[in-house]
């Protein structure tokens, strides 16, 4: 038992703290920059090392259009928050699915990027330090891609229910945070791997 | 007059009758479905205990092998998988559980809170974790590869490429060491995103990021620090899976990989997570030498900018582990200063915490003697660690018994000690009774006296030349007096751990009832009961200041007074 | 309750004795002691050390007699008064007194230490210098000498390097397999074996000797017994004992048995005798197995009971060594250990 007087004040205290949910993505993002990075360097001091096979220059075309469907789903994405936020919930499913659609893109040619190199042009995973390198970094790319495919189409689900409303709109932010995330990575592998890599 | 409440601190419906309490299965059923932060935090020491117990035998087996040369006792195969299995344990089933449990348990009561801000993910990475565990320890059994018997891993705990290439470690030693520590990582890593979510978004109102404890404070630095310092290990580890199974090349020397990736990707790993592993344990005594010398911490804020501190220097340091890899002068040089440097805001909290004691008024109960030991050895690991950093001179120590001697004396010393000052100081809020403080002095003396016969001694044997990671040694070289000495104090500290287990177990049925607040102290934690109900408080706190508890016992002189 | 003047007196006590012991124990010769320094970069480190030492220890003084003193003086006492003491929350002039002088000792230690790392790294080499390669393997050393033609294994050889004399030796150092790493505690600092990877590092030997060491990087079960012999001769005795190696191996017509035993039994799949069909690599050279004092890489002494032993079965020295017990007859063993006698 407290031998502690006891009070019961009014609110006295502004009292706001960041959302917890995106406080927590944040920090997922954090630590998956990290596993991102040890790959990233791994490529970069990589480049020019391997020993056979075929060369970047060789086999890699600049993927242009994947990536304007990758980057421009970013914006589709924000255009789909402010819609819920807004409690504009058609315009959000519509967005919603603007997303997914170019996301599936994004996946459908990378898929038929990695059918040409490894069918026509022999490039594997145990190939070369180029092969090796590349098919870890972009697939775990591809894979956080994956993920947030399967969030959002979660999503889309539910909003086609009509259980999505602007009461949460924080949880999609932070699905969108991480998407968001997802298309940074997207900028920095395709610097490497497209640009200066080749 | 204080306008401000504390919560009543007595539970809504106490003193649940056995017989109420449901079957034994009943009760066990309750603890594998916890969401609840207290019994997760308890499940975590609990874990860790049991496999201190078994990473200490895995030691006491290893020096008694060493005790003399050209001992029997455990073969060479053998031994590498004991000490590679005795450092993994440590560090991952070992030190992280305990602080992760530490944390789990007490950052919720001291910010006021009612659970962590992800209870469900903090139930997920508990259980990933403790599976991760048993995955590796799966591997006494299930390692069979080309030597036929079961095998644990073999190849150090820092596993360096390419002796853990497919051609160099055949059969699944090595995947095991991989496979679970990747699976306890994702737990460890959910842990972190949880704690820092909570420290950042459930704060009691009144208490800002500068009126938190210090607990909480490096707790946060810690979560934060793990959340880049866990993930290149994990990275890594897929690396070396997908040339072990994938056939790739990251590491394979014939290909043009390069064992030095490795090496770099180990220990920007590896050096961050000996602070990961070091802060808690600051957390620790920064709770309990303030309470046992009844003053406030000295220079609160500069303990937060020194802790900030360590936490981005400390990424800067890698490769003073890598000194005779062949790296460039230049190369050596700078790791050389950065490293000196992170001992500065290092040694300011050894200051600070003198300082603390110092117009004190200290009582030498068994929490604050281990924290004082801590004090003690920890003023020697970082001095020790200097000398390391004089690249040179680690030249001659690297992979020696010094580098033992030394992150022994910081883990055991420092880490392990605090450890078990903070088990005796929140056992009797967790269980309701205090540990007995007459076994609890047994518990610190002889384990301190084991201490220091087995890891002062060590440090010689580094310097007279004794490689680490052998499994006997030549008779001619003058080491064998010293190791004998050093298994000696093993022993020692053997049998004090054990009479820790004893009281800890034991005062749980026989120990003195506690009460709320048995050491006088400051903290939220200390304002509810004990243990502390479901919902932990009746009614959310409001602060004022870093000691709540203080200004409600001394409302003519509360701390906002003089906190700037 | 004087527990302080205990527990320091325990400390002090433990570290005297110690001290006396690690004396002791470097006055064997043999030992291979980081505190018996005998080439320059080992003296230099050594050097350095002493500094570092001095510097540690005077804050170790300092700092835990404070605490010491501390603890002493402010333990609680029966006539302490039962209020609580006066709360200091901080001092700014004090604290940033103890933050700017450790970052000035960091900064004297560094500049000392910097020094001493571009003195023993780089550090230019002479014209006089003898070229060493050194390649590491699971569980042995292969030493070639490039400028004699000269390939060995497992003890080294180099001249002594001294007053008007200087022969310093200029290592190669690379791997074969895992990572290893050179240390021979007397004579420099360690230095790691990596594939694809070519580290160097030199020492000069002051005084002729014996001087021990083994490997310093964990490379596999046996890594304890991957040991180290560098013997420093001198330049007589080193003239004599390179010439000697650069002789194809003797033909001794009383061992063609043994001979015709090795070269069937496929030894020469991985050893070298040279100036006959073996040219194995995987394995030690043997072509002047006898000049060596000891066997698998200091396992144990060369005798021909051990010899024999080793080739019947490597497990019972070094359980893991990378040679197969070679399943060979009585005989053959005799046989085959009478040849290896003869490469002196």
């Amino acid at each position: 038992m407290s031998t502690v007087p006891i009070k019961h004040p009014e609110n006295t205290i502004e009292w706001h703290l960041p959302s917890k949910r995106r406080v927590g993505m944040s920090a997922l993002i954090t630590g998956e920059s990290a596993i991102f990075t040890i790959f990233v360097v791994a490529y970069v001091f990589y480049i020019g090392k391997s020993l056979t096979g075929p060369t970047p220059a060789q086999v890699l075309e600049v993927p242009i259009l994947s990536t304007i469907c990758l980057l421009s789903s970013s914006l589709t994405i924000r255009r789909a928050e402010k819609a819920i936020e807004d409690e504009r919930v058609a315009s959000f499913t519509l967005w919603l699915a603007a997303t997914i659609a170019l996301a599936a893109a994004f996946l459908t040619e990378t898929a038929l990027e990695w059918k040409k190199l490894i069918f026509h042009d022999g490039l594997t995973i145990s190939t070369n330090l180029f092969g090796t390198t590349f098919y870890s970094l972009v697939g775990l790319h591809a894979t956080h891609v994956v993920v947030g495919l399967f969030l959002l189409t979660t999503t889309l689900l539910f909003s086609l229910f009509g259980w999505v409303d602007s009461r949460h709109s924080d949880r999609f932010g932070v699905i969108a945070l991480y998407w968001h995330f997802v298309d940074a990575v997207w900028v920095v592998v395709f610097t490497v791997v497209y640009l200066i890599g080749r | 007059m204080s306008d401000y409440s504390l919560p009543v601190s007595a539970v809504i419906d106490p003193g649940t009758a056995a017989s109420e309490r449901g079957t034994f299965l009943e009760r066990l059923h309750e603890w594998v479905v916890t969401v609840d932060h207290k019994r997760l935090g308890i499940l975590y020491i609990l874990y860790s205990t049991l496999f201190l117990l078994v990473a200490g035998a895995e030691a006491l087996f290893i020096r008694l092998q060493l005790a003399y040369p050209h001992s029997h006792i455990l073969s060479a195969r053998v031994f590498n998988r004991f000490f590679t299995m005795h450092g993994t344990t440590m560090v991952f089933l070992v030190g992280m559980p305990f602080l992760f449990g530490f944390a789990n348990y007490i950052v919720p009561l001291q910010i006021g809170a009612r659970d962590m801000a992800f209870p469900r993910l903090n139930a997920f990475s508990f259980w990933l974790t403790a599976f991760g565990g048993l995955l590796l320890y799966y591997s006494f059994l299930g390692g069979a590869g080309l030597y036929g018997m079961g095998n644990a891993p073999d190849v150090g705990w820092f596993a360096y490429a390419p002796l853990t290439a497919k051609s160099f470690s055949p059969g699944h030693a090595t995947d095991y060491w991989a496979l679970a520590l990747i699976v306890s990582g994702f737990g460890t890593l959910g842990t972190a995103i949880n704690i820092v979510a909570t420290v950042i978004s459930m704060r009691c109102k009144g208490m800002t990021l500068m009126r938190m404890p210090l607990f909480t404070w490096l707790l946060l630095v810690v979560s934060m620090l793990t959340l880049v310092t866990i993930t290149p290990l994990t990275a890594a580890q897929f690396m070396l899976l997908i040339d072990r199974y994938l056939g790739g090349h990251f590491f394979d020397t014939q290909a043009g990989g390069s064992s030095l990736v490795w090496i770099h990707f180990f220990w920007i790993f590896g050096h961050p997570e000996v602070y990961v592993l070091v802060l808690p344990a600051f957390a620790i005594a920064n709770e309990i030498i303030p309470v046992f010398c009844r003053k406030a911490i000295f220079g609160y804020p500069a303990m937060v900018a020194a802790s900030v501190a360590i936490m981005f220097v400390s990424l800067s340091v890698w490769a003073h582990h890598m000194f005779t890899v062949g790296m460039t002068s230049v190369s050596n040089a700078f790791f050389t200063l950065s490293t000196m440097l992170v001992g500065v805001p290092t040694g300011i909290k050894i200051f600070n915490w003198i300082a603390t004691l110092w117009g004190g008024r200290i009582r030498f109960t068994t929490p604050m003697l281990f924290c004082i030991g801590f004090l003690f050895q920890f003023l020697i690991a970082g001095l020790t660690g200097i000398m390391l950093s004089v690249s040179p001179w680690d030249w001659q120590l690297h992979n020696s018994y010094f580098v033992i001697a030394h992150f022994h004396y910081v883990l055991v010393g420092a880490i392990v000690f605090c450890i078990f000052g903070g088990l005796y100081y929140w056992y009797p809020k967790a269980t309701g009774h205090l540990m007995s403080e007459t076994l609890g002095k047994w518990h610190f003396w002889l384990f301190a006296i084991g201490f220091h016969i087995t890891f002062d001694t060590m440090h010689f044997l580094g310097l007279l030349g004794m490689p680490r990671s052998i499994y006997t040694y030549q008779p001619d070289r003058g080491w064998n007096f010293l190791n004998l000495v050093v298994s000696v104090g093993g022993l020692i500290q053997g049998i004090a751990v054990l009479l820790f287990a004893y009281n800890f177990i034991v005062s749980y049925w026989r120990g003195e009832v506690a009460g709320d607040d048995p050491w006088d102290a400051w903290t939220l934690e200390w304002a509810t009961s004990s243990p502390p109900p479901p919902y932990n408080f009746e009614v959310l706190p409001e602060v004022h200041s870093r000691r709540p508890l203080w200004d409600a016992k001394h409302p003519d002189d509360p701390d906002w007074e003089y906190e700037s | 309750m004087q527990m302080v003047p205990t527990r320091h007196l325990v400390r002090l006590g433990t570290a005297a004795a110690l001290s006396l012991l690690a004396a002791s124990n470097f006055a064997q010769s043999d030992s291979p002691s980081t505190l018996a320094p005998a080439s320059t970069p080992a003296h230099q480190i050594f050097d350095l050390s002493v500094v570092v030492v001095a510097i540690t220890g005077t804050i170790f003084l300092i700092v835990g007699g404070l605490l010491a003193i501390a603890l002493y003086r402010f333990r609680t006492r029966k006539s302490d008064p039962v209020t609580e003491p006066a709360q200091i929350y901080g001092s700014t002039q004090i604290e940033l007194a103890w933050t700017v002088i450790p970052l000035l000792i960091v900064v004297v230690l560094f500049l000392t230490t910097a020094r001493v790392i571009f003195a023993i790294q780089d550090a230019p080499r002479p014209k006089s210098a003898l070229d060493v390669t050194v390649i590491g393997h699971q569980f042995w050393w292969e030493f070639r000498y490039p400028k004699y033609g000269v390939v060995t294994a497992n003890e080294l050889h180099i001249p002594v390097s001294s007053g008007s004399v200087s022969e310093p030796t200029f290592l190669k150092l690379t791997s074969a397999d895992v990572n290893h790493s050179f240390w021979v505690p007397r004579l420099a600092g360690k230095t790691d074996l990596i594939a694809n990877h070519v580290n160097s590092m030199w020492m000069d030997p002051q005084k002729p000797g014996l001087y021990l060491g083994q490997c310093a990087q964990f490379c596999g079960s046996q890594h304890a017994m991957m040991l180290l012999r560098v013997y420093v001769d001198s330049p007589e005795q080193f003239d004599r004992w390179i010439t000697a190696q650069q002789q194809p191996a003797p033909q001794d017509p009383a061992a063609a048995e043994g001979k015709r035993v090795f070269e069937t039994q496929a030894c020469i799949n991985c050893h070298t005798v040279s100036g006959t069909a073996a040219t194995g690599r995987f394995g030690p050279d043997l072509t002047h197995l006898m000049s060596r004092v000891t066997l698998a890489s200091g396992a144990m002494d060369n005798t021909p009971a051990n010899l024999r032993q080793w080739i019947k079965s490597p497990d019972t020295f070094k359980n893991g060594a990378l040679m197969p017990a070679m399943q060979l007859s009585d005989r053959q063993l005799d046989e085959v250990t009478a040849y290896l006698e003869t490469l002196k």
